[in-house]
């Protein structure tokens, strides 16, 4: 059974990447591993002036949730390192409840 | 002079150093090299042999709230790598070009060097020694000094036209007395929750992509923030960037045409009474003239030059106008045009007439805790050496502010001797022949006839090895103690050494070492430490006592026009010769340059030369950041690299059709001057197929040092002239006409 996560809101995942290094770095992974990768989802147009483009944060089987850091109080470097603060660490019963708050996001089970 | 004066501080949890699980953990600002913008709060983390292992964003930090970019995420790999430059080189005039340097000391090194100097100084003058930085460094206030106080006033920037953030600014301080950013209360420590501040309702975001570029202390992350706020966005790009997908409005402008867009804003917002009277009444100095100005460029017309719908461009100007609070985020794209100066004119004007000046959510002048805009010792010049500064005397606006030389006049004076000869290069971390410097065959070969060059990076570059007699290494930001006063809003902060690497020094430890023995009495201190204590003695602090606080911020104010508080007699308005912000400029009509805002067509281009769209059809724009690279930096750092392998150029896929080009194709982007290769990356989101943009600053540094690791092939700077705008600021970096071909098996430029 799981209990921790990761809520990404995706709207707003800019593609800056912070999230890929600093996981890298935490974990001493060599540039071609990844506990969290995003995958690009355009750009194309969909119709008239509006534009499909977003970033998805996807997790890796490497991925730990940063059990190191977060027995010490810390966020996953993930959350802490986000530009676009689109991430958030908490139970899966907390997250679920912001879940619904808006559309466009994902919540993934990972502890 | 020590003033008391009060700051804003912020709580710290733990002292600015301390221990956690066996690392040493020190709290500290990020700036630099490598080069950046901003200078984010980071926690560097040290093991106990002395190496950075782990850079953290702080999230005390009220500038970064704890967020990171990944040029620092990756940092340990840059400042431990095995390429780093560890120690003095030097190598024989003779042998330019060739890689073969010999390790010697320090003591060898400044030795020489000073004698040399001192040499060139006795001989020809000091002014024959041109002193030469790249951007996006701590440096400026040193290397300027380190010049001045040489006796030479030639410092500045191997950029023609001073294309990069000059134009703006300089313009900003000529018609307004100030320099202006947009609020997004980066200015408070407590952020969005400041009682005074409200956000912005709509931000323009022109000529940049601030989430990859960070420019000019502006967190671009700050708009994301923002938007989530609910701010509303206009975007000006000829791409459908991210930002794009998620603006009110994208003005897809042809590059190049930033003043006609700005212009028809305005004309649309005066013709339809949309400006705020009492602020234009009670602030402002030659509306009526602006207003007949912009009459000149009605919507339709603009919409020709520009290739932007009519429509899109009123709904914009309605849209910004009538905000209750608004303000522009502009970028370099404004300065790589020639006609910059008029560009800036034009969309500060935007701003001004509808009153969102110095209050909330509009655009705010910065807080300044010292003035470094004018460099660091500039009084000691003698008048007689400061009326040599190159360029001074045909572009009379470069008296003002920056005291910097007109580069486009100092590549002349390099080729020419006009009116002197340069015998000196001093190149503290510029990859000029890589990045800034246009045309930069020519600019190698003038380089190259000066006798004596040196340069000071943090690893080996194409220019270093195409030209230095000696190399200094230089030290990354974690090996350094130094001071943090930023760009944008100052806040006071300190860089904190914590690791050393080989010999390396720190930028300014290198210019206070030369400095001292080129002229002792004016680089008085023991060590750096001692002279940053001396520098911010008005704050009030020293540097063990600012580093212990940091970030300290002064108390913010708005509205300053209306309380006296930005002219020197206390009255109130703006630092003008009209105490006014001056829509029509004194300073441009003193300097015999017009005084209102205009448009001029970039050349070559699509308006002004036509009869070349058969052979160039494609309207080229370059200098488009991405994630891991700072300008040259950083292509040889694997982590970063693997996010960029390659040059990409950005190909509509129609166009991609007619040129017969695939994705992934090689390709030579040329035009009537040269060519540079680039590989065919297919993007729809060209809004435009007669658009394609590439990033900038492409060298190999895994190639052959000997064929200048390639950078002539991949240089889009090939294609650019040194070709500055009436005032001497502005040159078209960014828009010019080319047509594609594929690259053959084995093909190189030359």
């Amino acid at each position: 059974m799981a209990e921790y996560g990761i809520l990404v809101d995706y709207e707003w995942c800019s593609g800056c990447h912070s999230c890929e290094v600093a996981c890298q770095m935490e974990h001493g992974f060599e540039p071609d591993h990844f506990g969290i990768k995003i995958a690009e989802l355009g750009p194309w147009q969909i119709a008239g002036k509006k534009w499909q483009h977003a970033n998805i944060p996807l997790f890796s089987e490497q991925c730990d949730l940063c059990a190191a850091r977060t027995t010490q109080g810390k966020l996953p470097t993930c959350v802490h390192h986000c530009q676009a603060a689109c991430l958030s660490y908490g139970t899966l019963d907390a997250l679920a409840a912001q879940l619904k708050e808006k559309p466009q996001q994902a919540l993934v089970a990972l502890r | 002079m020590t003033e008391k004066r009060e700051y804003v501080l912020i709580e710290h949890e733990k002292p600015w150093t301390y221990e956690e699980d066996g690392l040493k953990v020190a709290r500290g600002s990020a700036w630099t090299g490598p080069g950046c913008h901003i200078g984010c709060g980071v926690l560097l983390y040290t093991d106990e042999n002395g190496r950075l292992v782990k850079v953290e964003g702080d999230p005390e930090n009220p500038f970064n709230e704890g967020r990171l970019c990944i040029r620092c995420l990756a940092l340990p790999e840059v400042t431990h790598s095995t390429k780093r430059l560890t120690y003095p080189m030097k190598r024989d005039k003779a042998l330019r070009g060739k890689n073969q340097f010999e390790r010697i000391s320090w003591d060898e090194a400044l030795d020489t060097i000073e004698a040399k100097l001192k040499e060139i100084a006795e001989q020809y003058g000091p002014e024959s020694v041109l002193f030469m930085q790249g951007t996006g460094r701590d440096i400026a206030a040193w290397i300027s000094r380190l010049a001045w106080s040489y006796g030479s006033p030639n410092y500045g920037f191997p950029l023609s036209g001073l294309a990069c953030y000059l134009p703006r600014v300089s313009g900003m301080y000529s018609t307004t007395g100030s320099f202006w950013v947009c609020d997004c209360s980066q200015q408070f420590p407590d952020r969005y929750d400041n009682p005074e501040y409200q956000d912005p309702e709509v931000m323009i975001l022109w000529g940049n992509n601030p989430l990859i570029s960070n420019s000019d202390g502006f967190f671009g992350h700050w708009v994301v923030d923002l938007m989530r706020r609910g701010m509303k966005t206009i975007v000006c790009d000829p791409r459908m960037t991210w930002l794009g997908a998620r603006a009110e409005i994208v003005l897809p402008v042809r590059p190049g045409t930033d003043a006609a867009l700005a212009l028809g804003m305005l004309n649309v917002i005066i013709g339809e009474d949309l400006y705020d009277h009492e602020f234009v009444e009670l602030w402002c100095y030659g509306f009526d003239e602006l207003a007949e100005r912009a009459k000149e460029y009605p919507v339709d017309k603009v919409a020709e030059i520009c290739w932007v719908d009519a429509d899109r461009i009123r709904t914009a100007a309605r849209l910004f106008a009538n905000a209750e609070r608004a303000c522009v985020q502009w970028g370099v794209a404004v300065d790589m045009t020639r006609e910059a100066l008029p560009a800036g004119q034009a969309i500060s004007a935007l701003t001004q007439i509808t009153g969102n000046i110095d209050r909330p959510g509009g655009m705010i002048i910065p807080p300044e805790l010292i003035f470094y805009g004018g460099g660091f010792g500039a009084d000691l010049l003698t008048p007689e050496q400061t009326n040599k500064r190159l360029g001074m005397n045909q572009y009379p606006l470069l008296k003002f502010g920056f005291a910097t030389f007109q580069p486009d006049v100092a590549l002349r004076a390099m080729e020419t001797g006009d009116p002197y000869e340069i015998r000196g290069l001093w190149l503290q971390t510029t990859n000029t022949i890589a990045c800034m410097g246009a045309d930069p065959k020519r600019w190698l070969a003038a380089a190259k006839k000066a006798d004596f060059i040196v340069c000071t990076d943090l690893f080996m570059t194409p220019t270093i090895m195409a030209l230095a007699d000696y190399v200094l290494p230089a030290a990354t930001y974690p090996e350094r103690d130094g001071l943090r006063i930023g760009d944008g809003p100052q806040r006071g902060e300190t860089i904190n050494k914590v690791v050393q690497v080989g010999e390396c020094k720190s930028d300014m430890e290198i210019n206070l070492e030369l400095g001292r023995r080129l002229n002792p009495e004016a680089w008085p201190w023991q060590d750096v430490k001692e002279m940053f204590t001396s520098m911010i003695a008005e704050t009030g602090y020293d540097f063990d006592g600012l580093r212990a606080v940091a970030p300290a911020y002064p108390r913010y104010i708005y509205r300053k026009h209306e309380k006296g508080l930005l002219r020197r007699d206390g009255s109130p308005g703006f630092n003008t010769a009209t105490g006014r912000i001056e829509l029509w400029a004194t300073v441009y009509a003193n300097a015999g340059l017009d005084p209102l805002p205009y448009f001029e067509e970039p050349e070559p281009g699509p308006g002004s030369t036509p009869e070349l769209l058969d052979e160039y059809p494609l309207v080229l724009t370059t200098g488009a950041r991405n994630w891991g690279m700072f300008h040259s930096e950083h292509r040889n750092i694997p982590r970063l690299r693997s996010l960029r392998p390659d040059p990409l150029i950005e190909v509509h896929p129609d166009a991609a059709e007619k040129f017969g080009l695939k994705d992934g194709d090689w390709v030579w982007v040329e035009n009537q001057l040269d060519r540079a290769k680039r590989r065919v990356k297919l993007w729809p989101a060209l809004l435009d197929a007669r658009f394609c943009s590439t990033d900038h600053a492409w060298w190999f540094p895994e190639a052959d040092p000997e064929k200048l690791y390639e950078v002539f092939d991949l240089n889009i700077n090939n294609n650019v002239t040194w070709t500055p705008g009436k005032s001497g600021f502005g040159s078209n970096y960014k828009c010019m006409l080319v047509k594609l071909s594929k690259v053959e098996e084995g093909e190189t430029h030359d």
